[in-house]
């Protein structure tokens, strides 16, 4: 925003709840004309919900919304569009069948005199638009046949053809390869220069600052800085995301996983330079027998798909994987748990549980070829090692034929860790082991993990609570956008000193 | 009224205990909700009871022998459908597999080999079509799991071409035969009850033991029931898909073996007509959910029992064909009526 001029849009004290959840209290943004804006925060910080109610899909409990200068009141997503506001979503709203002429003109098609669609008016159109961004595809062919970067291309295509002031960018990139992400950006730059403003939310720091001119952090949804990006550096930012002041910090005894105190054993696996995709180019990384390794990272860092690599669920494109005992490494999650490697996964729901099943079948899952003799299930067994785990674990449940999902999170994660402890693991990969869990039930968790460590499991931890990682892990290996960039031992690791390797630049 | 089973639409249960709801969902009357659990059986008891009463010599023993004759074919197929609804799959080429594997029986026993050496050749008439039947199932489970193709678009090729090639083979003719050792299959009696029928429990007993005890029933199940979190927890998930379309094709092959035997005659333009149909409806009546995750074989059975005698009741009264399917398709939405009440 250049001074003097008057703000495209401008929201100041915006607040929300949910059925008495407080989503939004607070929250303001100022975008300028013709300014590439960046809108960040940590998950639950509240940016979708106050982009949610700039395009209408919400309406805001308080504050007031103002663009090119009046009030803005807007009760759906069309009217926002009217008003000058598009959104490219991060799952695109378009029609992969029809052409790209039609996708780009869809509901605004030009007519001719007898009131039917002009279609040589429309693909002309159409292609003055694509030129412009600097892409040269025939707009006849079915959207579906182009890349991901193209189709989103289109849909900002889409949003200039209708007059957008405002183009919302909701994680634009998390799709892309590196070479469409720079035709992305080319394209954002030439909607500046045509004095087109762009919000552009991503989790992605080095985006914002490759092409915004200001950026706003929302934390606890309120917004906590509005600044240009030239007076900000990434540690800023970040402490600005998670509410961390630099000296506020080491405190101790918070967590149960007691980190630093591990007398490493043997090697259990090493990865050198290892790669899968986009989003994990270089990891070098080794666990050894009893010790817990962090993986440190902001969200989109690689931390999950370092994880997958790991397990055998992603292929590796390069680098070396090697575990000891074991001449190649798994190819799949099969030959990973053979080998004695269990992956509890983030999304619970998703990857975790099988709801219709009861708590023991859930738990013996991974086990089940051992417990197997000719394909005929060892009932007896099962049953008592089931009753083992339920009791030494205490989990709470009305007995082990009780499907899993009537149980509470904090159980139900007790029973997925313990479908890994039950195949005698050497290596536990713990993708946030403690994520939406009550405070007992975590705490009970991060005993459980200590446990077993002290027995001589290696565990590869990712958590995005700092405290867990700092005060759980032994080292701490740290990621930024796909590669393993240091690597830290405790005792002697802080939160600042975590959060500055975060930040640090490479 | 103190059930509190609660009834969100959403059908996914958030596990806390107390959690707020919307008021709509209080409760339910007792008699509903044990309706719901016991549907089938409630079922098949009305329509027992209506057929008592109705049908002309319904308590005759000859009866009994038409209706098991008769729904042992579907129930057999029933059973397959059950395991590949419970993958949340799907199966059209039931009735076509039936036809084809039906087709062939008799041109092997009947064919110059089969002629001069009897016994090799009735051997070969049961085994060729139900390996030709499971290539079928093989190709449906590789379409589905390895080129991702949607179940219900990869079942419809075989449901088309499938009876297609039957006919080419049998040049569309009826092909009629007199031979008493492959007829067994359909028209013999052990304990005094058709063959088939033992043959349909036999199988479903089998099945049962498998879901239920093995590595491969839970290994089913639990890809039915999410698919990700199997395969992280190192299921083999395209071998069980691939294993169970071809177990699915497999019993369909011999349900239409049984046909052919019945009739001491194969017809590959009737032969498993509306199968499909009518053994998805007994899954669904027999409590299977069409998003997986479920293999009640004892339903399948039930399941298959109703829908025969639905149409052993219309026919037995002189009902129209016309209105049978109306009366099938009915059976159908109260069967998922009452799934859906039945959802958590």
């Amino acid at each position: 925003m250049g001074a003097g001029d008057a703000p495209l849009l401008s929201m100041q004290g915006i607040g929300k709840s949910f059925a008495g959840a407080v989503a939004l209290d607070g929250a303001s943004l100022v975008v300028g004309a013709g300014e590439v804006h960046g809108l960040i925060g940590q998950n639950g910080a509240g940016k979708s919900t106050l982009i949610k109610i700039l395009t209408g899909v919400y309406l805001r409990d308080a504050g007031t919304v103002s663009f090119r200068g009046r009030p803005l009141q807007v009760a759906s997503p069309r009217e926002a569009q009217a008003a000058g506001i598009s959104t490219i979503y991060q799952e695109l709203t378009l029609v992969p069948l029809r052409s790209v002429t039609e996708n780009v003109t869809l509901g605004y098609e030009p007519r001719t005199r007898f009131n039917t669609i002009d279609w040589r008016a429309a693909h002309a159109r159409t292609r003055a638009i694509l030129t412009g961004f600097g892409i040269d595809i025939d707009v006849r062919s079915p959207l579906g046949e182009h890349s991901t970067a193209i189709q989103q291309l289109v849909a900002i295509a889409r949003a200039v053809s209708l007059q957008a002031r405002l183009v919302i960018m909701d994680e634009p990139t998390s799709s892309l390869d590196e070479r469409e992400v720079q035709v992305l950006f080319s394209a954002v730059g030439r909607l500046r220069a045509a004095g087109t403003s762009v919000l552009y939310v991503s989790h992605f720091l080095n985006e914002l600052f490759a092409i915004c001119d200001r950026v706003t952090v929302m934390r606890d949804g309120a917004t906590v800085a509005d600044r240009a990006i030239g007076e900000v550096s990434r540690p800023i930012l970040i402490s600005a995301m998670l509410g961390r002041d630099i000296a506020e910090i080491e405190s101790a005894g918070m967590t149960e996983l007691g980190g630093g105190s591990a007398d490493a054993g043997e090697l259990v696996f090493e990865a050198a330079g290892l790669a899968t995709g986009p989003r994990l180019s270089h990891l070098d990384l080794a666990v050894r027998a009893g010790e817990i390794v962090g993986l440190g990272g902001l969200l989109g860092s690689g931390r999950t798909e370092a994880a997958r690599a790991v397990f055998g669920a992603d292929p590796p494109s390069a680098g070396r994987l090697s575990f000891t005992g074991q001449d190649a490494p798994p190819a799949t999650p099969a030959e990973a748990i053979a080998a004695g490697i269990g992956f509890l996964t983030e999304d619970r729901k998703a990857e975790g549980i099988v709801p219709h099943m009861s708590v023991r079948e859930n738990l013996t899952l991974a086990l089940l070829p051992a417990l197997t003799r000719a394909g005929r299930i060892r009932r007896e067994q099962e049953r008592e090692l089931v009753e083992r785990f339920i009791v030494s674990l205490g989990i709470k449940t009305a007995g082990m034929d009780q499907p899993i999902r009537e149980l509470s999170g904090g159980n139900q994660q007790k029973v997925l860790l313990a479908r890994w402890l039950a195949i005698h693991p050497k290596l536990l990969i713990l993708d946030e082991p403690t994520r939406g869990v009550d405070v007992g039930a975590k705490f009970e968790i991060q005993a459980i993990i200590r446990e077993h460590v002290e027995r001589g499991v290696g565990v590869l931890l990712i958590s995005s609570e700092f405290e867990e990682l700092v005060e759980g892990a032994d080292h701490i290996v740290v990621m930024q956008d796909g590669v393993s960039v240091g690597r830290m031992s405790n005792p002697g690791i802080t939160e600042e000193r975590l959060v500055n390797a975060i930040a640090h630049v490479a | 009224m103190n059930t509190t089973t609660p009834s969100t639409a959403s059908g996914t249960a958030s596990g806390t205990p107390g959690a707020p709801r919307a008021p709509r969902s209080s409760g339910r009357p007792a008699w509903r909700s044990a309706l719901a659990r016991h549907g089938t059986l409630v079922a098949l008891a009305a329509l027992l009871l209506v057929n008592v009463l109705v049908t002309p010599n319904f308590l005759q023993l000859q009866t009994l022998f038409v209706n098991i004759s008769q729904v042992a074919t579907i129930a057999i197929v029933a059973i397959g459908m059950t395991l590949v609804i419970a993958t949340g799959g799907i199966d059209l080429s039931v009735g076509a597999v039936m036809a084809l594997a039906g087709a062939l029986a008799p041109l092997i026993f009947g064919s110059a080999f089969g002629i001069a050496y009897p016994m090799l050749g009735l051997v070969a008439a049961f085994t060729v079509p139900l390996l030709v039947a499971m290539a079928c199932g093989a190709f449906n489970g590789v379409m589905i799991s390895v080129l991702r193709v949607q179940p219900i678009i990869a079942t419809l090729i075989l449901f088309i071409s499938g009876r297609g090639i039957a006919q080419v083979l049998t040049n569309g003719n009826l092909q009629t035969f007199s031979n008493p050792g492959f007829s067994y299959l359909g028209t013999g009696r052990v304990f005094g009850l058709p063959f088939q029928g033992w043959l349909a429990l036999l199988i479903a007993a089998v099945v049962f033991w498998v879901v239920n005890r093995t590595i491969h029933g839970r290994h089913l199940l639990a890809v039915g029931g999410n698919e990700r979190a199997a395969a992280l927890s190192g299921v083999p998930v395209r071998r069980v898909k691939i294993g169970t379309y071809m177990v699915c094709a497999f019993l369909s092959g011999i349900a239409g073996l049984i046909v052919v035997a019945i009739n001491s005659a194969s017809d590959a333009a009737r032969n498993g007509s509306l199968m499909e149909l009518d053994a998805i409806a007994a899954a669904v009546v027999g409590g299977a959910l069409l998003q997986g995750g479920r293999a009640p074989i004892l339903g399948a059975l039930l399941g298959a029992v109703i829908i025969q005698l639905v149409k052993y009741t219309l026919l037995a009264n002189g009902i129209e064909d016309e209105v049978a399917l109306v009366a099938k398709a009915l059976i159908i939405v109260a069967a998922v009526a009452l799934q859906q009440g039945r959802r958590e």
